[in-house]
């Protein structure tokens, strides 16, 4: 260790891996169904997609976790996204190129996707 | 293309939850997750001590931060296909806290953990002990690499620890700050000083210092390369119990990793700054704790302590100044660089600033660490963290302190947790052992079980503390079986009085502590054992008489049956009576009586 930039730089790497433990209530959280229709219906590779892109966007107050069936199996693969102070946003069919849109759009420029959502869908 | 790591499944790794089988539930865990393609995408870490131990082994898995206790490796499955694969929390492993059983899926929720405030624990539980990058994201070694580059100088560092008020953690509560002080202005002939840090924790019911050299040695490590750097020293001795082999395992591995890092050895920072650190495994005599025999088995020598002054700060290792703070002290360095030694005082009492950490053992329905800031009531670190005492049974006293400590009766269960206050009734802090004990403890036993332990532990160099502890437990042995006088009594806070005056090191001068401050406050249970040849407690084996109630026994023979001694006689259908001749006293008739009709008193 030579200089406190090559501590910083280790520090921000690391801290990008591990804010995933904070519980942080202002972060953004990705809900994915993953119940047995979900997962039938392709949730997984959806799920996938959106923990890549977060990467890929460096987004750093953005949790992706999963739920189970939310009951409208037939609209599944359902992913819902809680912004905190604004309204719970459900996107349904999801398919893994939908996932660009909706992190550069929603997670990053606060925009839902609107014709993915399930208001445009029924 | 590089992912996410969308969760991480934290398992304690810490003594505790390891002697209970965590490490092969996170042997389970990972099978499972190579089983299910999750590897990428959900990381297994094994982290420090979580602090309740009564539960383990515990699992905790973000970003849920969903809370699992006493997890087996068969319960690895299920976590990975209901809880990693569908999100579905496992609610049948969620700790529960209360009579209420409600599931607790928060940590941080618990009533265990909302009085706390951590500061030497900060890391534990919360980072891999194992890997130098997750300490080096939480701010680790941002305070040396400041003090190194700034450069900020020795005596501005020393200022702030004493600014902070932090006191030594290892039980004296000497002024840290005095201390490194003290070391920076002795004059060392040849130049060398050396950093010590004491790490033979040794109290029985004491894991404060293992938890944390196993939860985040960097935090030590690097504390005593800011120390080294404050009093001019460059090698740095770790003195550790060779019983802790986790600990030794986890501090070695740091140590070779903030080799690698540069974060010890030559040219630290490329300032010029030299520091290097050796572990040396202690093998377990108690009095290797004091400093002066710790120090002078560093050297290679048989353990025994050395009359003072002259003090370590003066004449220590190797007859250099020497630099010996206890582990938890420590900890605590880097947290007062990091966020200023006002941040610190603010927290605790003005003569005993912030945190202290205590172990919790004994009659307590939440046994492990809490790290509580100083001027907590011991109601506060009872009731509430430690869950009180289990069966609803009363809390009679706590011992803090361990052998060099005394109790703390019910009747002063609102006083404050800091050094003061717990000098003033006789007790002391101590390094943070805290045994609690309930209505079924007798208290001359106790203070004859630390008595005994000193006895074992005494090195023998001084007259008052190898035959005086030994004359004294035989004394409390006569009353326990009944045979004591009244005038005993009186041999004893003598012989006491004795053995504090003229013991060479602080543990013979503080070996009376526990007779003591029981005679102080349970004095009637000492004369209950000399007048009435009672125990009141029933522990006392000697003093006690089972008996089988005529009117509620049936007959049913299992007694009888029981009997370790044959001293059960009678026939089916008909009340039994106990030979009180041959009568072993040990309880096995009234443990096993379905009717309760077998009493002791």
């Amino acid at each position: 260790m030579k200089s406190m930039e090559e501590l910083k730089a280790i520090r921000e790497k690391m801290q990008r891996q591990m804010n995933i433990r904070q519980e942080d209530p202002d972060a953004i959280r990705v809900v994915v169904g993953m119940a047995t229709c979900g997962i039938a219906a392709g949730a997984k590779p959806v799920l996938t997609a959106f923990l890549e892109q977060v990467r890929l966007h460096n987004l750093q107050n953005v949790t992706v976790s999963q739920t189970g069936c939310i009951g409208v199996c037939r609209l599944e693969p359902i992913v819902e996204v809680y912004v905190p102070g604004e309204e719970k946003v459900t996107y349904v069919k999801m398919k893994p190129e939908m996932v660009p849109k909706i992190v550069q759009s929603h997670l990053v420029n606060h925009t839902p996707v609107s014709e993915y959502t399930i208001g445009a869908a029924e | 293309m590089d992912t996410m790591v969308r969760s991480h499944i934290m398992v304690c790794a810490g003594t505790g939850c390891s002697s209970s089988n965590s490490p092969a539930i996170i042997r389970a865990l990972e099978q499972q997750i190579t089983a299910h393609q999750l590897e990428g995408e959900v990381k297994v870490v094994q982290t420090g001590c979580f602090g309740l131990c009564a539960m383990g082994p515990v699992v905790l898995i973000y970003p849920e931060g969903a809370f699992y206790t006493h997890v087996t490796p068969a319960d690895a499955p299920e976590i990975v296909e209901e809880h990693i694969i569908k999100g579905r929390i496992v609610q049948r492993l969620l700790h529960r806290e209360g009579s209420q059983k409600n599931t607790v899926t928060s940590l941080s929720d618990t009533r265990f953990y909302k009085p706390q405030v951590r500061i030497a624990l900060r890391n534990c539980g919360v980072i891999d002990p194992e890997n130098i990058e997750e300490y080096i994201a939480n701010d680790g070694y941002a305070a040396l690499g400041r003090i190194l580059t700034a450069p900020i100088a020795p005596q501005e560092v020393i200022d702030t620890i004493k600014a902070s008020g932090l006191r030594g953690r290892g039980g004296a509560g000497f002024s840290t700050g005095t201390k490194w002080q003290f070391t920076k202005d002795a004059v060392s002939e040849d130049g060398i000083k050396y950093v010590a840090c004491n790490a033979d924790e040794g109290d029985p019911g004491a894991f404060m210092d293992r938890s944390i050299l196993e939860g985040d040695p960097h935090s030590v490590l690097e504390a005593m390369a800011i120390a080294g750097y404050a009093v001019g020293a460059h090698i740095g001795y770790i003195y550790v119990r060779a019983e802790y082999p986790i600990a030794v395992s986890r501090l070695q591995t740091a140590i070779d990793q903030a080799h690698s890092y540069g974060l010890l050895g030559t040219n630290i920072f490329d300032s010029g700054f030299d520091f290097d650190i050796e572990l040396r495994l202690g093998a377990g005599a108690f009095v290797c704790g004091e400093e002066t025999a710790l120090m002078t088995s560093i050297e290679g020598h048989r353990g025994e302590p050395r009359p003072r002054p002259p003090f370590p700060a003066v004449k220590g290792l190797f007859r250099r100044p020497t630099l010996l703070n206890n582990v938890e002290t420590y900890a605590n360095i880097t947290w007062i660089l990091n966020h200023g030694a006002q941040a610190f005082a603010a927290i605790g009492t003005p003569a005993s600033t912030g945190t202290k950490v205590f172990a919790l053992g004994g009659k307590i329905a939440n046994t492990g660490l809490v790290e509580i800031p100083m001027g907590t009531t011991l109601r506060t670190i009872i009731e509430e963290i430690g869950g009180g005492c289990p069966g609803g049974k009363a809390f009679k006293a706590a011992q803090t302190g361990g052998p060099s400590g005394g109790c703390i009766p019910a009747s002063l269960i609102d006083t404050p947790i800091d050094y003061d206050s717990l000098t003033a009734i006789g007790s002391m802090m101590g390094s943070g052992g805290l045994i609690v004990m309930d209505e079924d403890n007798c208290m001359v036993d106790i203070a004859k079980f630390f008595l005994e332990f000193i006895v074992d532990e005494s090195c023998g160099k001084c007259t008052p503390c190898r035959i005086g502890t030994k004359r004294l437990y035989e004394l409390l042995t006569k009353i326990t079986e009944g045979k004591g006088t009244m005038e005993d009594l009186d041999t004893i806070e003598e012989l006491c009085h004795h053995l504090k005056t003229s013991s060479l090191c602080a543990l013979g001068q503080s070996a009376p502590n526990p007779v003591l401050s029981t005679l102080r406050y349970f004095r009637e249970e000492y004369v209950a054992h000399i007048v009435e040849h009672r125990c009141p407690a029933g522990v006392c084996k000697r003093l006690l008489r089972f008996e089988i109630d005529p009117v509620k026994c049936r007959g049913c023979t299992l007694c009888i049956r029981n009997c370790p001694a044959d001293a059960i006689a009678g026939t089916p259908k008909s009340p039994h009576i106990i030979d009180q001749e041959k009568c072993v006293k040990c309880g096995a008739c009234m443990d096993n009586c379905r009717f309760d009709a077998i009493c002791k008193h």
